[in-house]
Protein backbone atom coordinates (compact mmCIF):
# COMPACT_ATOMS: atom_id res chain seq x y z
CA UNK A 1 0.00 0.00 0.00
CA UNK A 2 1.36 3.39 -0.99
CA UNK A 3 2.45 5.72 1.76
CA UNK A 4 0.30 8.82 2.09
CA UNK A 5 2.32 11.92 1.36
CA UNK A 6 1.28 15.17 2.98
CA UNK A 7 2.79 18.04 1.09
CA UNK A 8 2.98 21.38 2.84
CA UNK A 9 1.14 24.22 1.08
CA UNK A 10 3.06 26.47 -1.27
CA UNK A 11 4.65 29.27 0.68
CA UNK A 12 3.27 32.72 0.13
CA UNK A 13 5.70 34.99 -1.67
CA UNK A 14 7.33 37.09 1.03
CA UNK A 15 7.57 40.30 -0.97
CA UNK A 16 8.18 41.60 -4.43
CA UNK A 17 11.89 42.09 -3.97
CA UNK A 18 13.50 40.74 -7.15
CA UNK A 19 16.43 38.37 -6.64
CA UNK A 20 16.92 37.33 -10.26
CA UNK A 21 16.36 39.75 -13.13
CA UNK A 22 16.74 38.50 -16.68
CA UNK A 23 16.44 40.91 -19.60
CA UNK A 24 16.51 39.96 -23.29
CA UNK A 25 18.74 36.94 -22.70
CA UNK A 26 20.10 35.33 -25.85
CA UNK A 27 21.99 32.10 -26.34
CA UNK A 28 22.67 30.09 -29.47
CA UNK A 29 24.81 27.06 -30.24
CA UNK A 30 25.79 27.59 -33.86
CA UNK A 31 22.59 27.92 -35.84
CA UNK A 32 20.50 26.47 -32.98
CA UNK A 33 18.98 29.47 -31.17
CA UNK A 34 18.06 28.31 -27.67
CA UNK A 35 17.20 31.58 -25.93
CA UNK A 36 16.05 34.27 -28.34
CA UNK A 37 14.77 37.10 -26.18
CA UNK A 38 14.12 35.76 -22.73
CA UNK A 39 13.07 38.19 -20.00
CA UNK A 40 11.91 37.28 -16.51
CA UNK A 41 12.02 38.51 -12.93
CA UNK A 42 11.97 36.15 -9.97
CA UNK A 43 11.05 37.55 -6.57
CA UNK A 44 12.36 36.61 -3.17
CA UNK A 45 10.66 33.52 -1.72
CA UNK A 46 9.04 32.60 -5.02
CA UNK A 47 8.83 29.04 -6.33
CA UNK A 48 9.07 29.38 -10.09
CA UNK A 49 8.58 26.32 -12.26
CA UNK A 50 9.96 26.44 -15.81
CA UNK A 51 8.33 24.04 -18.24
CA UNK A 52 8.61 23.42 -21.94
CA UNK A 53 9.52 20.76 -24.45
CA UNK A 54 12.80 18.87 -24.21
CA UNK A 55 15.82 20.65 -25.69
CA UNK A 56 14.10 24.03 -25.57
CA UNK A 57 16.77 25.61 -23.35
CA UNK A 58 15.47 25.27 -19.80
CA UNK A 59 18.69 23.82 -18.41
CA UNK A 60 20.74 26.39 -20.33
CA UNK A 61 18.67 29.10 -18.64
CA UNK A 62 19.55 27.99 -15.10
CA UNK A 63 23.15 27.32 -16.11
CA UNK A 64 23.29 30.95 -17.27
CA UNK A 65 21.91 32.06 -13.88
CA UNK A 66 24.73 30.32 -12.02
CA UNK A 67 27.36 31.38 -14.54
CA UNK A 68 28.14 27.95 -16.01
CA UNK A 69 27.05 29.06 -19.47
CA UNK A 70 27.75 32.54 -20.77
CA UNK A 71 24.87 34.05 -22.76
CA UNK A 72 25.48 35.73 -26.12
CA UNK A 73 23.52 38.81 -25.14
CA UNK A 74 21.15 40.41 -22.66
CA UNK A 75 21.42 41.17 -18.96
CA UNK A 76 21.28 38.81 -16.04
CA UNK A 77 21.40 40.15 -12.48
CA UNK A 78 21.37 37.99 -9.38
CA UNK A 79 20.93 39.84 -6.07
CA UNK A 80 21.31 43.01 -8.11
CA UNK A 81 24.72 42.08 -9.52
CA UNK A 82 25.54 41.23 -13.11
CA UNK A 83 26.90 37.72 -12.70
CA UNK A 84 29.09 37.93 -15.80
CA UNK A 85 30.85 41.08 -14.62
CA UNK A 86 31.94 39.58 -11.31
CA UNK A 87 35.56 38.64 -10.73
CA UNK A 88 36.39 35.05 -9.86
CA UNK A 89 36.27 35.52 -6.09
CA UNK A 90 33.00 37.45 -6.17
CA UNK A 91 31.48 34.83 -8.48
CA UNK A 92 32.49 32.07 -6.06
CA UNK A 93 30.99 34.05 -3.18
CA UNK A 94 27.81 34.57 -5.20
CA UNK A 95 27.63 30.83 -5.88
CA UNK A 96 27.59 30.11 -2.14
CA UNK A 97 24.22 31.87 -2.12
CA UNK A 98 22.86 29.66 -4.93
CA UNK A 99 22.33 25.91 -4.74
CA UNK A 100 22.18 23.84 -7.93
CA UNK A 101 20.58 20.40 -8.04
CA UNK A 102 21.78 18.61 -11.17
CA UNK A 103 19.57 16.35 -13.23
CA UNK A 104 22.13 13.54 -12.87
CA UNK A 105 22.75 14.46 -9.20
CA UNK A 106 26.44 14.88 -10.18
CA UNK A 107 27.75 13.27 -7.00
CA UNK A 108 31.54 12.91 -6.94
CA UNK A 109 31.78 9.17 -7.44
CA UNK A 110 35.27 8.86 -5.96
CA UNK A 111 34.06 10.32 -2.64
CA UNK A 112 31.73 8.99 0.06
CA UNK A 113 28.44 10.74 0.80
CA UNK A 114 30.11 12.48 3.75
CA UNK A 115 32.97 13.75 1.56
CA UNK A 116 30.50 14.88 -1.11
CA UNK A 117 28.69 16.99 1.45
CA UNK A 118 31.86 18.27 3.08
CA UNK A 119 33.30 19.38 -0.26
CA UNK A 120 31.37 22.71 -0.61
CA UNK A 121 31.95 23.46 3.09
CA UNK A 122 35.70 22.93 2.80
CA UNK A 123 35.89 25.05 -0.36
CA UNK A 124 33.92 27.91 1.19
CA UNK A 125 35.51 28.37 4.58
CA UNK A 126 34.89 32.11 4.27
CA UNK A 127 31.13 31.64 4.45
CA UNK A 128 30.00 31.86 8.06
CA UNK A 129 27.86 28.85 8.92
CA UNK A 130 27.52 27.80 12.54
CA UNK A 131 28.39 24.20 13.39
CA UNK A 132 31.20 21.75 12.81
CA UNK A 133 31.63 19.91 9.52
CA UNK A 134 30.17 16.76 11.01
CA UNK A 135 27.17 18.58 12.48
CA UNK A 136 26.41 20.33 9.20
CA UNK A 137 26.74 17.14 7.17
CA UNK A 138 24.48 15.24 9.57
CA UNK A 139 21.92 18.05 9.57
CA UNK A 140 21.85 18.08 5.76
CA UNK A 141 21.41 14.31 5.68
CA UNK A 142 18.71 14.49 8.35
CA UNK A 143 16.86 17.01 6.16
CA UNK A 144 16.70 14.47 3.35
CA UNK A 145 16.13 11.46 5.62
CA UNK A 146 19.36 9.68 4.74
CA UNK A 147 21.54 9.98 7.83
CA UNK A 148 22.39 6.28 7.61
CA UNK A 149 23.93 6.73 4.15
CA UNK A 150 26.74 8.94 5.44
CA UNK A 151 29.58 6.50 4.72
CA UNK A 152 28.21 4.97 1.53
CA UNK A 153 29.71 5.54 -1.92
CA UNK A 154 27.44 7.06 -4.62
CA UNK A 155 27.55 3.75 -6.53
CA UNK A 156 25.80 2.11 -3.56
CA UNK A 157 22.84 4.52 -3.70
CA UNK A 158 19.56 4.14 -5.57
CA UNK A 159 18.37 6.81 -8.03
CA UNK A 160 16.08 8.42 -5.45
CA UNK A 161 18.82 8.40 -2.80
CA UNK A 162 21.26 10.02 -5.22
CA UNK A 163 18.72 12.79 -5.89
CA UNK A 164 18.27 13.36 -2.17
CA UNK A 165 22.01 13.47 -1.53
CA UNK A 166 22.35 15.87 -4.47
CA UNK A 167 19.72 18.10 -2.86
CA UNK A 168 21.42 17.78 0.56
CA UNK A 169 24.76 18.89 -0.97
CA UNK A 170 23.06 21.84 -2.66
CA UNK A 171 21.46 23.13 0.54
CA UNK A 172 24.40 22.52 2.88
CA UNK A 173 25.67 26.09 2.43
CA UNK A 174 22.18 27.41 3.28
CA UNK A 175 21.68 29.07 -0.11
CA UNK A 176 19.06 31.74 -0.68
CA UNK A 177 18.24 30.47 -4.18
CA UNK A 178 18.01 26.83 -5.25
CA UNK A 179 17.97 25.83 -8.91
CA UNK A 180 16.53 22.37 -9.54
CA UNK A 181 17.19 20.71 -12.89
CA UNK A 182 14.49 18.08 -13.39
CA UNK A 183 14.59 16.78 -9.81
CA UNK A 184 12.06 13.98 -10.36
CA UNK A 185 13.09 12.75 -13.81
CA UNK A 186 13.61 9.00 -13.91
CA UNK A 187 12.00 8.37 -10.53
CA UNK A 188 8.91 6.32 -9.73
CA UNK A 189 5.74 8.24 -8.72
CA UNK A 190 6.16 7.58 -4.98
CA UNK A 191 9.80 8.69 -4.92
CA UNK A 192 8.81 11.70 -7.06
CA UNK A 193 6.26 12.64 -4.41
CA UNK A 194 8.87 12.27 -1.71
CA UNK A 195 11.24 14.56 -3.62
CA UNK A 196 8.38 17.04 -4.11
CA UNK A 197 7.70 17.03 -0.37
CA UNK A 198 11.40 17.44 0.31
CA UNK A 199 11.59 20.48 -1.98
CA UNK A 200 8.63 22.03 -0.18
CA UNK A 201 10.02 21.21 3.28
CA UNK A 202 13.37 22.78 2.43
CA UNK A 203 11.68 25.87 1.08
CA UNK A 204 9.63 26.20 4.26
CA UNK A 205 12.68 25.62 6.46
CA UNK A 206 15.20 27.86 4.72
CA UNK A 207 12.81 30.36 3.08
CA UNK A 208 14.55 29.92 -0.25
CA UNK A 209 13.70 31.15 -3.71
CA UNK A 210 13.49 28.23 -6.11
CA UNK A 211 13.55 27.73 -9.85
CA UNK A 212 12.44 24.24 -10.75
CA UNK A 213 12.92 22.88 -14.24
CA UNK A 214 10.56 19.98 -14.76
CA UNK A 215 8.21 18.07 -17.03
CA UNK A 216 6.46 16.61 -13.99
CA UNK A 217 2.97 18.15 -13.93
CA UNK A 218 2.35 16.91 -10.36
CA UNK A 219 5.56 18.54 -9.13
CA UNK A 220 4.61 21.79 -10.87
CA UNK A 221 1.12 21.71 -9.39
CA UNK A 222 2.39 21.16 -5.85
CA UNK A 223 5.34 23.54 -5.81
CA UNK A 224 4.73 26.42 -8.20
CA UNK A 225 3.75 29.95 -7.24
CA UNK A 226 4.15 30.67 -10.91
CA UNK A 227 4.81 28.55 -13.99
CA UNK A 228 6.74 29.88 -16.98
CA UNK A 229 6.27 28.04 -20.24
CA UNK A 230 9.35 28.37 -22.41
CA UNK A 231 8.99 28.04 -26.14
CA UNK A 232 10.92 29.32 -29.14
CA UNK A 233 13.49 30.97 -26.85
CA UNK A 234 11.02 33.27 -25.10
CA UNK A 235 8.56 33.24 -22.20
CA UNK A 236 5.67 31.87 -24.21
CA UNK A 237 3.14 31.89 -21.35
CA UNK A 238 3.26 32.38 -17.63
CA UNK A 239 0.81 32.18 -14.77
CA UNK A 240 -0.31 30.00 -11.91
CA UNK A 241 -0.95 26.32 -12.42
CA UNK A 242 -4.69 26.90 -12.56
CA UNK A 243 -4.31 29.66 -15.14
CA UNK A 244 -2.18 27.52 -17.43
CA UNK A 245 -4.25 24.40 -17.05
CA UNK A 246 -7.27 26.37 -18.32
CA UNK A 247 -5.37 28.22 -21.05
CA UNK A 248 -6.86 27.75 -24.51
CA UNK A 249 -3.55 27.96 -26.40
CA UNK A 250 -3.07 24.70 -28.32
CA UNK A 251 0.58 24.23 -27.36
CA UNK A 252 -0.19 24.73 -23.67
CA UNK A 253 -3.23 22.46 -23.89
CA UNK A 254 -1.20 19.81 -25.67
CA UNK A 255 1.59 20.04 -23.07
CA UNK A 256 -0.82 19.63 -20.17
CA UNK A 257 -2.64 16.93 -22.19
CA UNK A 258 -6.15 18.30 -21.86
CA UNK B 1 49.80 13.73 -2.42
CA UNK B 2 46.68 11.76 -3.20
CA UNK B 3 47.32 12.11 -6.93
CA UNK B 4 51.00 11.14 -6.46
CA UNK B 5 49.81 7.98 -4.71
CA UNK B 6 47.17 7.23 -7.34
CA UNK B 7 49.48 7.93 -10.25
CA UNK B 8 52.85 6.83 -8.94
CA UNK B 9 52.65 4.26 -6.19
CA UNK B 10 49.92 2.24 -7.88
CA UNK B 11 52.15 1.86 -10.98
CA UNK B 12 55.14 0.45 -9.08
CA UNK B 13 54.25 -3.22 -9.61
CA UNK B 14 53.59 -2.90 -13.35
CA UNK B 15 56.68 -0.79 -13.98
CA UNK B 16 58.80 -3.08 -11.78
CA UNK B 17 57.79 -6.30 -13.52
CA UNK B 18 58.26 -4.79 -16.99
CA UNK B 19 61.63 -3.26 -16.09
CA UNK B 20 62.94 -6.51 -14.61
CA UNK B 21 61.97 -8.53 -17.68
CA UNK B 22 63.44 -5.94 -20.06
CA UNK B 23 66.77 -5.91 -18.20
CA UNK B 24 66.85 -9.70 -18.21
CA UNK B 25 65.95 -10.01 -21.89
CA UNK B 26 68.39 -7.27 -22.91
CA UNK B 27 71.33 -9.18 -21.45
CA UNK B 28 70.16 -12.57 -22.71
CA UNK B 29 69.73 -11.20 -26.23
CA UNK B 30 73.01 -9.27 -26.27
CA UNK B 31 75.22 -11.89 -24.66
CA UNK B 32 75.75 -14.25 -27.67
CA UNK B 33 76.90 -11.38 -29.94
CA UNK B 34 79.05 -9.81 -27.24
CA UNK B 35 80.66 -13.19 -26.50
CA UNK B 36 81.31 -13.75 -30.20
CA UNK B 37 83.37 -10.55 -30.27
CA UNK B 38 85.07 -11.42 -26.99
CA UNK B 39 83.36 -8.53 -25.24
CA UNK B 40 81.45 -10.48 -22.60
CA UNK B 41 83.02 -8.45 -19.82
CA UNK B 42 81.39 -5.33 -21.29
CA UNK B 43 77.89 -6.68 -20.73
CA UNK B 44 77.34 -4.82 -17.42
CA UNK B 45 78.53 -1.53 -18.94
CA UNK B 46 76.51 -1.99 -22.12
CA UNK B 47 73.33 -2.95 -20.27
CA UNK B 48 73.61 -0.18 -17.66
CA UNK B 49 74.17 2.55 -20.27
CA UNK B 50 71.29 1.22 -22.40
CA UNK B 51 68.99 1.00 -19.43
CA UNK B 52 69.80 4.35 -17.82
CA UNK B 53 70.03 6.37 -21.03
CA UNK B 54 67.14 4.99 -23.00
CA UNK B 55 65.28 1.87 -22.00
CA UNK B 56 64.38 2.88 -18.44
CA UNK B 57 63.02 6.37 -19.17
CA UNK B 58 61.32 5.48 -22.44
CA UNK B 59 59.67 2.25 -21.34
CA UNK B 60 58.50 3.83 -18.06
CA UNK B 61 57.03 6.76 -19.96
CA UNK B 62 55.31 4.54 -22.52
CA UNK B 63 53.81 2.30 -19.82
CA UNK B 64 52.62 5.38 -17.92
CA UNK B 65 51.22 6.96 -21.10
CA UNK B 66 49.10 3.83 -21.47
CA UNK B 67 48.16 3.26 -17.85
CA UNK B 68 48.11 6.74 -16.31
CA UNK B 69 47.32 8.85 -19.39
CA UNK B 70 44.28 6.80 -20.32
CA UNK B 71 43.19 6.65 -16.67
CA UNK B 72 43.33 10.43 -16.24
CA UNK B 73 41.56 11.01 -19.52
CA UNK B 74 38.79 8.51 -18.79
CA UNK B 75 38.31 9.83 -15.24
CA UNK B 76 38.04 13.48 -16.27
CA UNK B 77 35.92 12.59 -19.31
CA UNK B 78 33.54 10.64 -17.12
CA UNK B 79 33.36 13.51 -14.61
CA UNK B 80 32.55 15.89 -17.45
CA UNK B 81 29.80 13.67 -18.87
CA UNK B 82 28.15 13.19 -15.46
CA UNK B 83 28.29 16.94 -14.70
CA UNK B 84 30.70 16.44 -11.77
CA UNK B 85 33.00 19.13 -13.18
CA UNK B 86 30.06 21.55 -13.38
CA UNK B 87 29.12 20.61 -9.81
CA UNK B 88 32.65 21.41 -8.72
CA UNK B 89 32.48 24.78 -10.43
CA UNK B 90 29.18 25.73 -8.80
CA UNK B 91 30.71 24.69 -5.48
CA UNK B 92 33.15 27.55 -6.00
CA UNK B 93 36.09 25.31 -6.92
CA UNK B 94 38.18 25.97 -9.97
CA UNK B 95 38.12 22.54 -11.67
CA UNK B 96 41.25 23.36 -13.63
CA UNK B 97 43.26 23.92 -10.46
CA UNK B 98 41.63 21.11 -8.50
CA UNK B 99 41.59 18.41 -11.18
CA UNK B 100 44.03 19.34 -13.94
CA UNK B 101 46.91 21.11 -12.20
CA UNK B 102 47.17 18.47 -9.45
CA UNK B 103 47.35 15.65 -11.99
CA UNK B 104 49.93 17.36 -14.18
CA UNK B 105 52.11 18.12 -11.14
CA UNK B 106 51.73 14.51 -9.96
CA UNK B 107 52.77 12.99 -13.31
CA UNK B 108 55.65 15.47 -13.67
CA UNK B 109 56.98 14.46 -10.24
CA UNK B 110 56.18 10.76 -10.28
CA UNK B 111 57.46 9.71 -13.73
CA UNK B 112 61.09 10.62 -12.80
CA UNK B 113 60.72 8.66 -9.54
CA UNK B 114 59.23 5.70 -11.39
CA UNK B 115 62.08 5.91 -13.92
CA UNK B 116 64.77 5.76 -11.22
CA UNK B 117 62.95 2.78 -9.73
CA UNK B 118 62.62 1.14 -13.18
CA UNK B 119 66.36 1.68 -13.86
CA UNK B 120 67.22 0.01 -10.57
CA UNK B 121 64.92 -2.97 -11.10
CA UNK B 122 66.05 -3.31 -14.71
CA UNK B 123 69.68 -3.45 -13.61
CA UNK B 124 68.73 -6.23 -11.19
CA UNK B 125 67.08 -7.99 -14.14
CA UNK B 126 70.24 -7.52 -16.20
CA UNK B 127 72.35 -8.94 -13.36
CA UNK B 128 70.01 -11.93 -13.14
CA UNK B 129 70.28 -12.38 -16.91
CA UNK B 130 74.08 -12.29 -16.69
CA UNK B 131 73.99 -15.06 -14.08
CA UNK B 132 71.86 -17.45 -16.10
CA UNK B 133 74.78 -18.53 -18.34
CA UNK B 134 77.75 -17.11 -16.42
CA UNK B 135 78.67 -16.77 -12.79
CA UNK B 136 78.92 -13.01 -12.31
CA UNK B 137 79.88 -11.65 -8.92
CA UNK B 138 77.51 -8.94 -7.62
CA UNK B 139 80.39 -6.78 -6.42
CA UNK B 140 82.06 -7.01 -9.83
CA UNK B 141 78.78 -6.24 -11.60
CA UNK B 142 78.05 -3.17 -9.47
CA UNK B 143 81.60 -1.87 -9.94
CA UNK B 144 81.38 -2.23 -13.72
CA UNK B 145 78.01 -0.50 -13.79
CA UNK B 146 79.23 2.52 -11.80
CA UNK B 147 82.47 2.69 -13.80
CA UNK B 148 80.47 2.84 -17.03
CA UNK B 149 77.91 5.43 -15.96
CA UNK B 150 78.76 9.12 -15.98
CA UNK B 151 76.82 12.28 -15.26
CA UNK B 152 76.35 12.76 -19.01
CA UNK B 153 74.43 9.48 -19.08
CA UNK B 154 72.30 10.12 -16.03
CA UNK B 155 71.67 13.91 -16.22
CA UNK B 156 69.97 14.27 -19.62
CA UNK B 157 68.04 11.01 -19.27
CA UNK B 158 66.73 12.02 -15.83
CA UNK B 159 65.87 15.53 -17.03
CA UNK B 160 63.82 14.29 -19.96
CA UNK B 161 61.61 12.22 -17.64
CA UNK B 162 60.15 15.45 -16.21
CA UNK B 163 59.12 16.42 -19.74
CA UNK B 164 57.69 12.93 -20.29
CA UNK B 165 55.63 13.24 -17.10
CA UNK B 166 54.42 16.72 -17.96
CA UNK B 167 53.39 15.59 -21.46
CA UNK B 168 51.51 12.51 -20.20
CA UNK B 169 49.62 14.59 -17.61
CA UNK B 170 48.89 17.45 -19.98
CA UNK B 171 47.63 15.24 -22.80
CA UNK B 172 45.54 13.04 -20.49
CA UNK B 173 43.92 16.03 -18.78
CA UNK B 174 43.33 18.01 -22.00
CA UNK B 175 41.70 15.11 -23.81
CA UNK B 176 39.60 14.10 -20.80
CA UNK B 177 38.55 17.62 -19.84
CA UNK B 178 37.49 18.40 -23.41
CA UNK B 179 35.87 15.07 -24.19
CA UNK B 180 32.52 15.33 -25.89
CA UNK B 181 29.36 14.20 -24.21
CA UNK B 182 28.55 10.53 -23.95
CA UNK B 183 30.41 7.38 -23.03
CA UNK B 184 31.65 7.00 -26.60
CA UNK B 185 33.37 10.37 -26.27
CA UNK B 186 35.04 9.27 -23.04
CA UNK B 187 36.38 6.11 -24.71
CA UNK B 188 37.65 8.08 -27.68
CA UNK B 189 39.32 10.64 -25.42
CA UNK B 190 41.13 7.89 -23.48
CA UNK B 191 42.23 6.22 -26.70
CA UNK B 192 43.47 9.42 -28.33
CA UNK B 193 45.26 10.55 -25.18
CA UNK B 194 47.32 7.31 -25.15
CA UNK B 195 48.29 7.67 -28.80
CA UNK B 196 49.14 11.38 -28.54
CA UNK B 197 51.06 10.95 -25.26
CA UNK B 198 53.11 8.05 -26.67
CA UNK B 199 53.98 9.95 -29.84
CA UNK B 200 54.76 13.04 -27.72
CA UNK B 201 57.09 11.03 -25.48
CA UNK B 202 58.95 9.60 -28.47
CA UNK B 203 59.30 13.04 -30.09
CA UNK B 204 60.61 14.53 -26.82
CA UNK B 205 63.06 11.62 -26.56
CA UNK B 206 64.32 12.34 -30.06
CA UNK B 207 64.66 16.07 -29.37
CA UNK B 208 66.53 15.50 -26.08
CA UNK B 209 68.85 13.03 -27.82
CA UNK B 210 69.60 15.61 -30.52
CA UNK B 211 70.27 18.32 -27.96
CA UNK B 212 72.47 15.97 -25.91
CA UNK B 213 74.38 15.12 -29.06
CA UNK B 214 74.80 18.80 -30.02
CA UNK B 215 76.14 19.51 -26.53
CA UNK B 216 78.72 16.75 -27.04
CA UNK B 217 77.38 14.40 -24.38
CA UNK B 218 76.98 11.50 -26.81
Amino acid sequence: MATEINIAPVQEIADNQPVIEIEHLQKAFGSNVVLRDFSLTINKGENLVVMGRSGIGKTILIKCIIGLVKPDGGNLRVFGKDIFKLNHQDLDDMRTRIGFVFQSSALYDSMTVRQNLEFPLRRHRRKKISGTLDELVREALRNVGLENAIDLMPSELSGGMRKRIGIARSVILKPEIILYDEPTTGLDPITSEEITRLIMDLQQKYKTTSIIITHDIALARETANRIVFLSDGIVYKQGTYDELIHDEDMEIKHFFKR
Amino acid sequence: MNQCYEIGIKSFVLVGITAFILGLVLVMQSRPTMMEFGAGSFLPAMSSISIVREIGPLVTALICAGKIGSGISAELGSMKVTEQIDAMEVSGTNPFKYLVATRIIATTLMIPILTVYADFISLIGAFTGSNIKDDVNLHFYVNRVFEALHFTDIGPSFTKTFFFGFTIGLVGCTKGYNSKKGTEGVGKAANISVVVAMVGVIIIDMVVTQITSMLGYL
